[in-house]
């Protein structure tokens, strides 16, 4: 992958915009290389990249001021919340700052008579459920990295989660934001009350990844915690039988709270790691779960398990208590770090499909691997359809990283192919900017670069992310990370 | 009049106008015309003929149509699959004079506007998945996708959404499709005023249960001799009973609930609105946070006739008033801004042309937005070709 190339003006000029941004906003600019690295990358590992500096305003007025400062001299803004991105979107740019929102970390209020909260945008996702919990009240999108990632980065990559099938994603349940243009000005858009006039600029912003403007206050809409969640763990002699009983459910008018499926290889690794129970001789294995009122819960289960039954499941258990819920949890949450176990790295990649076309794409992606010579293990948001392969590499091995990459090209290119989509929730970012022009033309990607343009004329804001670009220079500086030293071990992996 | 029944014929019609400097007025079959400010183009251009369900699996819970294709087609296809348009497409056509059940898909995208369900299910923007359109320079282009769950680039459907028809003209449209609830039950409460029915409706809505309308009608708009708070609850039949007992026996300080097994007439009135509204009633709608709903209409000075009625578990005021009433858009915002601030809006739903042409209809926007707003409609019809002056006057 390849960045614009730096401007070497800008590069010389650094001392002089250094002390400009410390004139602008004293107290928060970080310039030291030392203390700079600890921004040069974000959940993309195998990218890196030192930013011009970093700053940390605390204040609307201090981001709008910054921004200003950066319009005038005409300096690249790479914002950035919790840096967990998959996608590299906050990926530094040699000649830009990198905008770090961290210091916005406040809760502003919690409204419950109008069922939402307004908080900073570095407020990490699970921090607004946390806070609301004693009132029964949560947040419903969950990303699996949620003790991390910050709401910010959430509105601006559209996050979505395992329970996004029932309850949306991100922008289905935001209200508004503040943002702030490139070149200073602040906007509103949307707020407490529903649907605003005029357009639906809230609904472009969120997954925007940082290009059109920094979303400095976030409202958000909060849901009355369900009475109960059950989930049943079902194995499936074959792939296409899992798949047929995910159509059955949803043919059925059933939508879970969340289905989510392992093949053979990622239930063995995760079965090895966290001794969850699974059956080993199944060729797929399905966590359903289903949450409600009580007598809604207990109802489905019972539905959903005749259904399994009727796809010819050979393993049928229903969690009888939430720690058995947790348990049949386990094993897909840990996952990745299982599959990290198998492989010293693995590369995640993030297409959607229409879900019919479920069998095929794996056959395929075993195919696609097979001829780079590696081997893949998946596990998916199998009720959107949403795949997560996880492709197995060594990356001290010379031309590992780019054959796992070059697999991970030829498994969006077929998602495509079949009618589906690059990304179902990690966003374009760096790693798939250049595979864009395979769902798009040049002619649908320059209406949206035109839209770009009303908000950020100069595309100073994260200029290289989403969108191929004409200039390219050298290529990006790699950092290989070994087994054990990922970025956020501590999280669960979905 | 042009006629378009291909997505050809609308990009042949787009450029012919962009390239004579022509404006065009895009229907559909015209239900909604009445909604906004009146457009004075050139040309119609007519897209009933631009019809047909193009794909539909009800498995994958997508349906691909084009954009003038009726929902009431699209309704009787799903519901035989037992799937509906979740964002619950009111149907508003008789508010403007049109025949119950004639609107299109593509004019209720190009609405935007949610029913009963829209605060717990979402609105037209929640659902809709994908398009193809022709923009105001006559480039056809497509955004979104085909599959429920995309991050994809821009998510250019929801800014499509409401734009009636001034960034670029829809030619084929994907939307979600949800399974439709197996079961339902209205739980009535009687004689309660606006304050109090807020309150039950918001401690309705903090509790668990599976709510998907909460709306409150005032005695005075005629309905029934008595004012009528509303719950809705859908899902499996054991959980909609099991529902409907504790939530009247957590709402019981209110007063005893009465449950409705059918009360499909009372959530048609409150989505479509024209049944309670005289003809030439101007209609306004005004969007709030709940929390502040009695508080607004209490505060209004309402001429004798006017009349409102609360949706979404308040945070929807429908408010209707006589012809006559002069100054009622700066008595409406007045008091929005004084009494809500500035998380409300409103929006004057249906006027005579001219009253619409004087009045923004839409609530006016901060100067850096209505700037931004500009530069975004610019860059998808720099001409002004579709739907001139629709949502804001043209300088
Ligand atoms: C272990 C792990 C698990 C994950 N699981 C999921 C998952 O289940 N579902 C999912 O959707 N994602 C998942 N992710 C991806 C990631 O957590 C999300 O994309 C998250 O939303 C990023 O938030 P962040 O605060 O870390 O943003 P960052 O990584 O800092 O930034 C992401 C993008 O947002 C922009 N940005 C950040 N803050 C702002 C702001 N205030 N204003 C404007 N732009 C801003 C940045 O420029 C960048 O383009 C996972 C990541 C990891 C590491």
């Amino acid at each position: 992958m390849e960045m614009p190339c730096p401007n070497a003006a800008m590069l010389a000029n650094r001392a002089a915009i250094v002390s400009g941004l410390r004139a602008t906003l004293p107290g928060g600019v970080i310039a030291e290389p030392a203390e700079l690295a600890a921004y040069a990358n974000d959940g993309l590992t195998a990218y890196s990249q030192l930013p011009l500096a970093v700053v940390l305003p605390k204040t609307t007025g201090e981001v709008a001021a910054v921004l200003q400062y950066c319009y005038d001299h005409h300096v690249k803004v790479v914002p950035r919340g919790s840096g967990t991105s998959l996608s590299g979107g906050a990926l530094p740019l040699a000649d830009g700052i990198v905008l770090g929102l961290g210091r916005f970390n406040r809760i502003l209020e919690i409204d419950l008579a109008n069922r939402c909260a307004v908080v900073q945008p570095g407020v990490t996702n699970l921090a607004i459920s946390a806070a609301v919990a004693a009132d029964s009240f949560y947040y419903a999108p969950d990303p699996s990295s949620q003790i991390a990632c910050s709401i910010g980065g959430n509105v601006a990559e559209n996050a979505g989660g395992i329970h996004c099938l029932k309850y949306g994603m991100t922008s289905n349940n935001l209200l508004g934001v503040e943002l702030v243009l490139m070149n200073g000005e602040i906007v509103r858009l949307g707020g407490r009350a529903l649907d605003a006039a005029g357009y639906d600029l809230l609904g472009i912003v969120c997954g925007s990844e940082g290009l059109l403007g920094v979303v400095t206050e976030v409202t958000v809409r909060l849901l009355p915690k369900p009475e109960c969640q059950r989930a049943l763990l079902l194995g499936f002699p074959t792939m296409v039988a899992a798949a047929e009983c995910v159509a059955a459910i949803i043919g059925e008018g059933i939508i879970p709270a969340a289905i989510e499926i392992m093949d053979r290889p990622a239930i063995a690794a995760a079965e090895a790691f966290v001794h969850a129970g699974y059956p080993l001789d199944v060729e797929a294995l399905m966590i359903v779960e289903v949450d409600g009122p009580l007598a809604e819960v207990d109802h489905l289960i019972g539905a959903v398990d005749a259904l399994a039954l009727a796809s010819g499941a050979t393993t049928i258990r229903a969690s009888a208590s939430d720690i058995e819920r947790t348990l049949f949890w386990a094993g897909r949450k840990a996952a990745f770090p299982a599959v990290g176990r198998i492989a010293s790295d693995y590369y995640c990649v993030d297409g959607t499909i229409p879900r019919r076309t479920l069998p095929a794409v794996l056959t395929a992606i075993t195919a696609i691997a097979a001829a780079e010579g590696l081997s893949v293990a998946n596990v998916f948001h199998a009720g959107d359809g949403n795949l997560h392969p996880l492709i197995l590499y060594y990356g001290d091995r010379p031309g590992q990283l780019a054959a796992a990459e070059r697999v991970g090209a030829a498994i969006l290119a077929e998602c495509v192919r079949v009618g589906g989509v690059l990304t179902g929730e990690h966003g374009v970012g760096v790693e798939k900017r250049d595979l864009m022009l395979r769902q798009f033309t040049a002619v649908d990607l320059a209406q949206q670069t035109r839209l770009k343009c009303a908000f950020d004329a100069g595309n100073l804001l994260n200029p290289g992310k989403v969108f191929p670009e004409l200039c390219r220079c050298a290529e990006m500086g790699r950092v290989h990370v070994h087994r054990g030293a990922t970025r956020f071990p501590d999280l669960p992996r979905f | 009049m042009i006629r378009a029944a291909t997505a050809e014929a609308v990009i042949d019609a787009v450029r012919d106008a962009s390239a004579r400097s022509r404006t065009l007025e895009i229907v559909g079959t015209g239900t909604r015309r009445g909604y906004g400010r009146p457009v004075a183009a050139d040309t119609l251009l007519d897209l009933s003929d631009l019809a047909g369900v193009v794909d539909y699996d009800p498995a994958e819970l997508v349906l691909t149509a084009r954009p003038g294709t009726l929902i009431a087609e699209i309704a009787a296809l799903a519901g035989g699959h037992g799937q509906h348009l979740a964002f619950d497409p009111p149907d508003l056509a008789p508010l403007w004079g049109g025949a119950s059940g004639s609107g299109t898909l593509g004019g209720a995208l190009a609405l935007g506007l949610g029913g009963p369900a829209r605060p717990f299910a979402g609105a037209p923007r929640d659902h809709f998945l994908g398009f193809a359109a022709v923009n105001g320079t006559g480039e056809l282009f497509v955004a979104g996708g085909k599959v429920i769950k995309n991050v994809t680039g821009y998510d250019l459907p929801k800014l499509l959404a409401g734009s009636l028809g001034t960034l670029a003209v829809l030619t084929e449209v994907t939307i979600k499709m949800l399974p439709a609830p197996r079961a339902g039950a209205t739980l009535v409460w009687t004689a309660l005023d606006a304050r109090a029915a807020v309150a039950l409706m918001t401690a309705a809505l903090a509790s668990p249960a599976a709510i998907t309308g909460a709306a409150h009608l005032p005695a005075k708009t005629g309905y029934a001799r008595t004012a009528m708070t509303c719950l809705r609850l859908a899902g499996v039949s054991v959980a909609v009973d099991a529902a409907a007992v504790a939530l009247a026996e957590l709402l019981s300080s209110f007063g005893p609930a009465r449950r409705l097994d059918a009360a499909d007439d009372f959530w048609r009135v409150i989505g479509s609105v024209a049944p309670l509204v005289a003809a030439d009633d101007l209609v306004w709608r005004v969007s709030l946070p709940p929390s502040t709903a009695a508080a607004f209409v209490a505060a209004l000075p309402l001429p004798d006739g006017a009349r409102w009625f609360l949706d979404w578990g308040g945070g929807l005021v429908w408010l209707w008033l006589p012809p006559a009433t002069a100054g009622h858009d700066t008595m409406i915002r007045r008091v929005l801004a004084s009494t809500v601030g500035a998380d409300g809006h409103a929006t004057l739903v249906r006027a005579p042309d001219e009253v619409r042409r004087e009045i923004t209809p839409f609530q006016p926007l901060a100067p850096a937005l209505a700037a931004l707003s500009e530069r975004v409609r610019a860059r998808f019809d720099p001409g002004r070709v579709l739907n001139p002056g629709r949502i804001w006057p043209v300088p």
